[in-house]
């Protein structure tokens, strides 16, 4: 990444799948609060995190992502009623498989932010940021692309 | 495909810690590309005549906008592209405001992140195919479930419109809280007089078929077509001979509690429910009467001259086709019983707000004179204890219920109007008298009326002979107060009713954690659920005093009319979409889906029928779960697809 040569320091590339109705809202919100957080993060707006496909996330490792966040609405509160206890029940699933092809686990974090949480979603971001930071960079499974 | 690419600068907003200028150069070697311009401020009219003249002159199809967060100005420019003749959804948002330059500093960060950002849209947009959303037609009627004071406003308003409106009320009459309140705040009307007139109507109106003593049961379909099964229950007396001569009263020889009375007062197993109820009919309690097979007892039916009541009666199953519901299923009060320290129920002379809102009232179980239910004795002091289980998060109630100061104020004045010689205390934590002439009410009653505020809660109650001993403190002058009273009130708060639970559960409506349906949003679409065609009139979303839930009814009734008003509706293009060819018929999305919208049909495949899953467009929602738990990709969420998604990733990720 351009991030890490200017620095010198390894600044991770993460990809964060937010769901449209509160973890992108919470993102907007700590936009419009003006709440700073590391620049790592990538977004990429689903409907619910119920749409996230694991294969999305194993994907996203393939192709240049140190780390993966998946944010939905808290539990109860699904604007679609299920789909982030779907979306947790995948991660949980997703995390033992990682671990059984030696990625750590931590890669992936699912985070329940709501539209009104702009200050948590930035906490969030930076705590993802720090964890990532300490695994280092993803060398498994990682796809060499030429574009 | 033509793709035009602009980048905003919002002033400084944006540009101020994003290089717009590399932004847009970035995206020029792209494929399809045709143009990549900056602009001050994209949403401007000269903006988006930028747009639209380029539109024209390079032929584009497309058109990708680097801005502000989609929620602000998605809808701004999808209105642009179909009016040029485009597709709405070929219209792509990308957030380098909200989540870029807003939240970052450092400009070459922040750059970087605006170009991979540009870069994963515009693989996204060169992936989207246009879609159209589909079209169904409106069932032009409502279905109002709850008769009280909210639910008869909208009812009233919708049948006003000229919309025929069923209005279902699972107790006999309609009329609701409201119709066992005596006076109103703040301004002392009288409540049976203002609101008979309303219910009055409601029974007359040709454009409303009333259900009382009726329940919904069963909710299917979406928006512009519900079908709703109703269970009216047996009345075992037939509305239309029932004089109302009440010559059956006397002769019933079974005794029950009143519950239009708080249960202060008794009355018999058939029954009216109070004088001005609507539909206006003796009713038999089924669970009281002797009568209801076996036949025991049939005094009633002996004596009653059109010979109306039937002990045969069996309930009916309604089944009808409705546009728009309006959830107005209300209230009840938080059970004081779970207040240990004030006793209720084991100190005699403990009562609550309703309970003496009754004892209050002419109507009442004591006619109007102020007679404590244990002795039927005049108190000559009074205590209110305002908030009890309210803004107690450890305990009880977490939220203020907005009416109980108001009620326990009115409650006060009216006593002391009522027993000349009577002191009236008022616990209080915070008075709150937001609203119009509320403050002059708890002035008046303060001032003229003498009746005494004390500031602070109060710890305990204690039954002290035929007294109760009051102990609490005052928070102004750090005292603690000790007091005997003849009588005390808890003003207790609201919680959903039980039939707002129910209907909640039914309806799918999410509800927030005191449990009262949630907005849609909880600011501007204040009548809006999360499912569209349903709609909340009063306090079934939250505590609120009678003008506001009649507003808030007139409200959903309105909304309701935008629905029942169209010949069709368009529904969400971005949904699920099946592959017939790719499905294996496993019915793994069928589980999935939250609506209940897919299912697997047979079909004809060379010969041979087999199973495919199948999306029934009006009741899918486009969360897309299902397309994530397809083990063959054969259902895809459009406008988000996997093939999408992964273009996204690999903008994202790539180096």
């Amino acid at each position: 990444m351009m991030i890490q040569e200017q620095k010198g320091e390894f600044e991770p590339n993460i990809i964060g799948f937010l769901c449209n109705w509160c973890s992108y809202a919470g993102a907007d919100l700590a936009g419009t609060s003006r709440i700073q957080y590391p620049p790592n993060i990538r977004i990429i707006k689903v409907m619910c995190s119920g749409r996230v496909n694991p294969m999305f996330v194993v994907n996203a490792l393939q192709q240049g992502a140190d780390g993966v966040l998946i944010g939905g609405c808290h539990p109860g509160d699904c604007h679609y009623q299920s789909g982030n206890y779907l979306a947790r029940r995948r991660m949980a699933v997703l995390k033992v498989l990682l671990e059984q092809l030696g990625i750590e686990p931590d890669r992936v974090k699912m985070t329940w932010v709501s539209a009104a949480e702009g200050k948590k979603f930035a906490q969030v971001i930076e705590e993802v940021t720090r964890d990532i930071k300490k695994l280092g960079p993803m060398k498994k499974i990682r796809r060499d692309n030429e574009w | 495909m033509k793709i035009g690419v602009y980048i905003c600068e919002c002033g400084s907003n944006i540009a101020g810690t994003v290089d717009t200028e590399k932004v847009a150069q970035s995206a020029e070697p792209l494929p399809k590309v045709a143009v990549s311009r900056v602009y001050r401020y994209a949403c401007s009219e000269p903006g988006q005549n930028l747009i639209t003249q380029d539109i024209e002159e390079l032929g584009l199809d497309r058109v990708i906008v680097a801005a502000c967060s989609p929620s602000m100005h998605e809808p701004t420019f999808r209105a642009l592209l179909r009016e040029k003749g485009l597709n709405p959804y070929l219209l792509e948002m990308v957030n380098i405001r909200e989540q870029c330059s807003w939240v970052h500093s450092d400009k070459d960060q922040a750059t970087d992140k605006a170009i991979s950002l540009l870069t994963s849209a515009i693989l996204r947009n060169t992936l989207m195919k246009p879609l159209t959303p589909k079209k169904v037609g409106v069932i032009n009627k409502a279905l109002v479930i709850g008769g009280g004071i909210a639910g008869i406003q909208s009812a009233l308003d919708l049948a006003e419109v000229g919309y025929q409106t069923y209005l279902v009320e699972k107790t006999p009459s309609i009329g609701g809280k409201m119709a066992q309140l005596d006076k109103t705040f703040p301004t002392l009307d009288c409540s049976a007089c203002i609101l008979s007139p309303k219910m009055v109507d409601v029974g007359r109106h040709p454009n409303i078929t009333l259900l009382a003593n009726s329940e919904v049961i069963e909710v299917d379909g979406y928006v512009g077509n519900f079908n709703v099964k109703i269970r009216k229950k047996a009345t075992y007396v037939d509305p239309v001979k029932c004089t109302l001569c009440d010559e059956c009263v006397p002769v019933c020889p079974v005794i029950v509690h009143d519950e239009y009375n708080a249960d202060l007062s008794p009355r018999r197993a058939i029954y009216i429910p109070f004088p001005q109820a609507v539909p206006a009919t003796y009713i038999i309690d089924e669970e009281a009467c002797l009568g209801i097979d076996p036949l025991i007892c049939a005094k009633c039916r002996d004596v009653c001259g059109p010979d109306a009541i039937d002990f045969d009666m069996k309930p009916e199953i309604i089944e009808e086709e409705f546009g728009a519901i309006i959830v107005a299923t209300g209230y009840e009060p938080y059970p004081i019983e779970n207040i240990g320290e004030y006793g209720y129920g084991t100190i005699h002379n403990v009562i609550s707000g309703l309970e003496f809102e009754r004892i209050i009232s002419a109507s009442g179980p004591t006619d109007g004179v102020v007679r404590r239910p244990s002795d039927g004795k005049v108190p000559k002091t009074v205590v209110f204890i305002h908030c009890a289980g309210s803004r107690d998060p450890a305990k009880h109630l977490p939220y203020c219920s907005k009416v109980c100061c108001m009620y326990s104020t009115k409650h006060a004045l009216q006593y002391r109007h009522l027993v000349h010689d009577g002191t009236a205390v008022n616990f209080y934590i915070d008075i709150r008298t937001a609203g119009k002439d509320f403050e002059e009410f708890y002035q008046r009653a303060a001032e003229e009326d003498g009746v005494i505020y004390i500031k602070g809660k109060v710890s305990e109650l204690i039954e002290d002979g035929d007294q109760v001993l009051v102990r609490g403190v005052n928070t102004l002058t750090s005292e603690t107060v000790e007091m005997h009273a003849d009588l005390v009130v808890l003003a207790t708060g609201l919680i959903p009713s039980e039939g707002t639970r129910q209907i909640a559960k039914m309806l799918k409506l999410p509800v927030d954690s005191t449990g009262f349906i949630r907005e849609a949003h909880p600011k501007l679409k204040p009548v809006d659920t999360v499912i569209s065609g349903v709609f909340l009139a009063g306090t079934a979303s939250g505590p609120k005093d009678i003008p506001e839930t009649v507003s808030h009814a007139s409200g959903a009734a309105s909304r309701a009319s935008t629905i029942l008003a169209q010949k069709e509706l368009e529904i969400e293009a971005t949904i699920a979409n099946v592959n017939e060819i790719l499905c294996r018929g496993c019915g793994m999305c069928v589980d999935s889906c939250p609506y209940s919208a897919i299912e697997l049909v047979a079909k004809n495949s060379f010969g041979h029928t087999i199973k495919v899953a199948s999306v029934n467009e009006a009741l899918c929602k486009g969360c897309g779960t299902c397309s994530a738990t397809c083990l063959n990709g054969a259902i895809n969420h459009l406008g988000y697809t996997d093939s999408q998604i992964l273009a996204q990733i690999q903008a994202l990720g790539g180096k």
